[in-house]
């Protein structure tokens, strides 16, 4: 009986405050917009039985996905998703793989230290983070002072509202996700490896990438997928860093819920982000569990 | 003793400035006497004064505060017992469906979770306002709890727990007295993160809430979208340097009980 209560309890909850929404966003992905409060048709009407059951059944039709396919804004923005979220996964790679590094190859005291130095920011705002480039990219920004004054530059860049703020932005918020499972794998290697390679006639660079690199391809694995699947959603680092031009699926939806008011066209968005998504949410999860039984 | 190459050390340097520099900037140009973010007018405090005046940022701040507090002891309690049911429960009907369900959160873009939600709080009629915040809070950092306590709960020695039961413990008691004072360092951090979670989410909050019950980020969104502003400067910088004194003050902690525990660890095995 205590079993059953423990078990009962989150699993009910989640059942209604997570399954039964994405049934309702489903639902309404397949439902036309109207005028009316809620703003879609048909509405279920279960007083009149059967009946009423086959006529909502009815009124369902894939009109809404149709309509993605031929606007042009949609399948540009899941592109122009993909393509932002796959470039800023590679450049956190590339910006956190010599931090991580660094930090298991730091002496051992330090390490506990280094380790909070790189979680602090995560505990800080997102939003907060985020909003602190704003003054630091913009035309008058001190980026902008700082390049004029060294002579690189004689005309103020204009980086705040363009993609390139987006990616700065991403790899900025994302980094310590990309960092902290990498050290995690490296932290384990074993260096007398890497000892052997050199003896065998490695060279250090190639010792690196025969030995410590393959090593760390769980870690390298898990914090690009930890990378990627919040990218490709990602609304406030567009909508804060971004400009007009910036098209991200997360953004469109927003705009089309928020200031569209379509709602089957919102959620069908959802819907095909969702099914975009599942692939790499999959894979992740069969990595951890790799993980998990490497070390169980 | 190793030392850290040239190499090593300026990867570090350099990262660590990445991540802290924009931060340090923020609380620098929060003590700007100017209006204009960017040029520097001298010292002053004046926008912590207009802050602090600000009725709506105050009202905000006691909204945001209040849904974090109820939303992380309750996802703490359900996290807690979801990840008992991870580890511990054996086979039962959709134990598939069940993790699914706990993992999936994880990972879900913000705008779909806050749409989904709020589409369900409209079906079922439930008026939009703090109540239904806490509930999308509640979901969606219960996982982020469960998970960290599965975590422990996986890592610790089951013998010890059945030495009380053996030893005449009720399982309750023996829950009581064994497992949950050795999970609670996992149940404190997912209590923080679930805390944290809420404070700062901006995205499930829009779409969750009502016009009565705006929360901190929904007012800081809408304060920045256009431009920099001071006063969001300064409230950051007072949101910094709380997140700085918690993580630090927690540090010192952990480290001080992880040396108690491996002193009374030595001197149980000793005798």
């Amino acid at each position: 009986m205590r079993r059953f209560a423990l078990i009962a309890v989150p699993y009910l909850w989640l059942l209604v405050l997570f399954l039964v929404p994405f049934l309702i966003v489903l639902k309404i992905s397949l439902s036309d917009a109207t005028l009316a409060i809620p703003p879609y048709t048909p509405t279920l009407d279960l007083s009149r039985g059967w009946q009423g059951v086959r006529d909502w059944a009815a009124g369902l039709d894939l009109e809404n996905y149709w309509f993605l396919t031929e606007d042009a804004l949609y399948w540009k923005a899941y592109l122009s998703s993909l393509k932002i979220a796959v470039l800023s996964t590679l450049l956190t790679l590339l910006v956190g793989y010599p931090i991580a590094y660094g930090m298991a190859r730091a002496p051992d005291h330090w390490r506990p230290t280094l380790m909070m130095l790189v979680i602090l920011p995560f505990w800080t705002s997102f939003l907060i983070r985020v909003y602190s480039w704003k003054a630091i990219l913009s035309q008058e920004g001190l980026l902008n002072q700082f390049l004029l004054w060294l002579g690189v530059i004689h005309e103020p860049l204009t980086i705040l509202n363009t993609n390139t703020a987006v990616y700065i932005g991403i790899v900025y918020t994302y980094l310590p996700f990309m960092v902290l499972p990498i050290y995690a794998a490296l932290e384990k290697l074993d260096e007398s490896l890497l000892e052997a390679a050199e003896d065998l006639g490695c060279s250090r660079l190639s010792a690196f990438w025969l030995v410590t690199v393959p090593l760390s391809r769980q870690g390298i694995i898990a914090g690009s997928f930890l990378v990627f699947i919040p990218a490709m959603g990602e609304f406030v680092i567009p909508a804060l860093l971004g400009g007009s031009r910036t098209l991200m699926i997360g953004k469109v939806l927003w705009e089309e819920f928020f200031s569209n008011r379509d709602w089957p066209v919102a959620s069908a968005v959802a819907v095909v982000l969702l099914l975009l998504l599942i692939v790499p949410i999959v894979l992740f999860q069969r990595n951890e569990q790799k993980n998990r039984e490497a070390e169980g | 003793m190793r030392r850290l190459s040239w190499f090593n050390l300026t990867s570090l340097t350099l990262g660590l400035a990445f991540l802290y520099l924009p931060m340090v900037i923020l609380v620098i140009y929060s003590f700007n006497g100017g209006k204009l973010v960017t040029v520097w007018a001298g010292f002053s405090t004046k926008w912590y004064g207009e802050l602090f005046r600000d009725e709506a940022f105050l009202k905000a701040a006691w909204v945001t505060l209040k849904v974090a507090v109820i939303s992380s002891t309750v996802a703490t309690l359900l996290g807690t017992m979801a990840a008992i049911v991870l580890v511990r429960t054996g086979r039962f009907l959709g134990r598939t469906l069940f993790s699914g369900m706990i993992y999936a959160p994880l990972v879900m873009p913000d705008v779909i979770t806050g749409l989904a939600l709020l589409l369900l709080f409209i079906a079922i009629g439930l008026d939009r306002g703090a109540t239904t915040i806490v509930l999308a809070h509640i979901t969606f950092s219960m996982c982020f709890v469960s998970v960290v306590v599965a975590s422990r709960l996986q890592s610790f020695d089951r013998s010890l727990e059945e030495a009380a039961l053996d030893l005449g413990c009720t399982p309750l008691d023996a829950f009581r007295s064994v497992t949950l004072p050795i999970i609670a360092p996992a149940v404190i951090s997912g209590w923080l993160l679930a805390f944290t979670l809420s404070l700062d989410d901006l995205v499930i909050a829009s779409f969750t809430s009502g016009p009565s019950s705006t929360t901190l980020p929904i007012k800081i969104f809408s304060a920045v979208r256009l431009g920099v502003n001071p006063e969001i400067n300064a409230l950051s910088t007072i949101m910094i340097a709380i997140v700085t004194t918690g993580v630090i003050t927690a540090s010192l902690l952990s480290k001080r009980s992880i040396a108690r525990r491996a002193r009374e660890e030595q001197e149980a095995f000793g005798q």
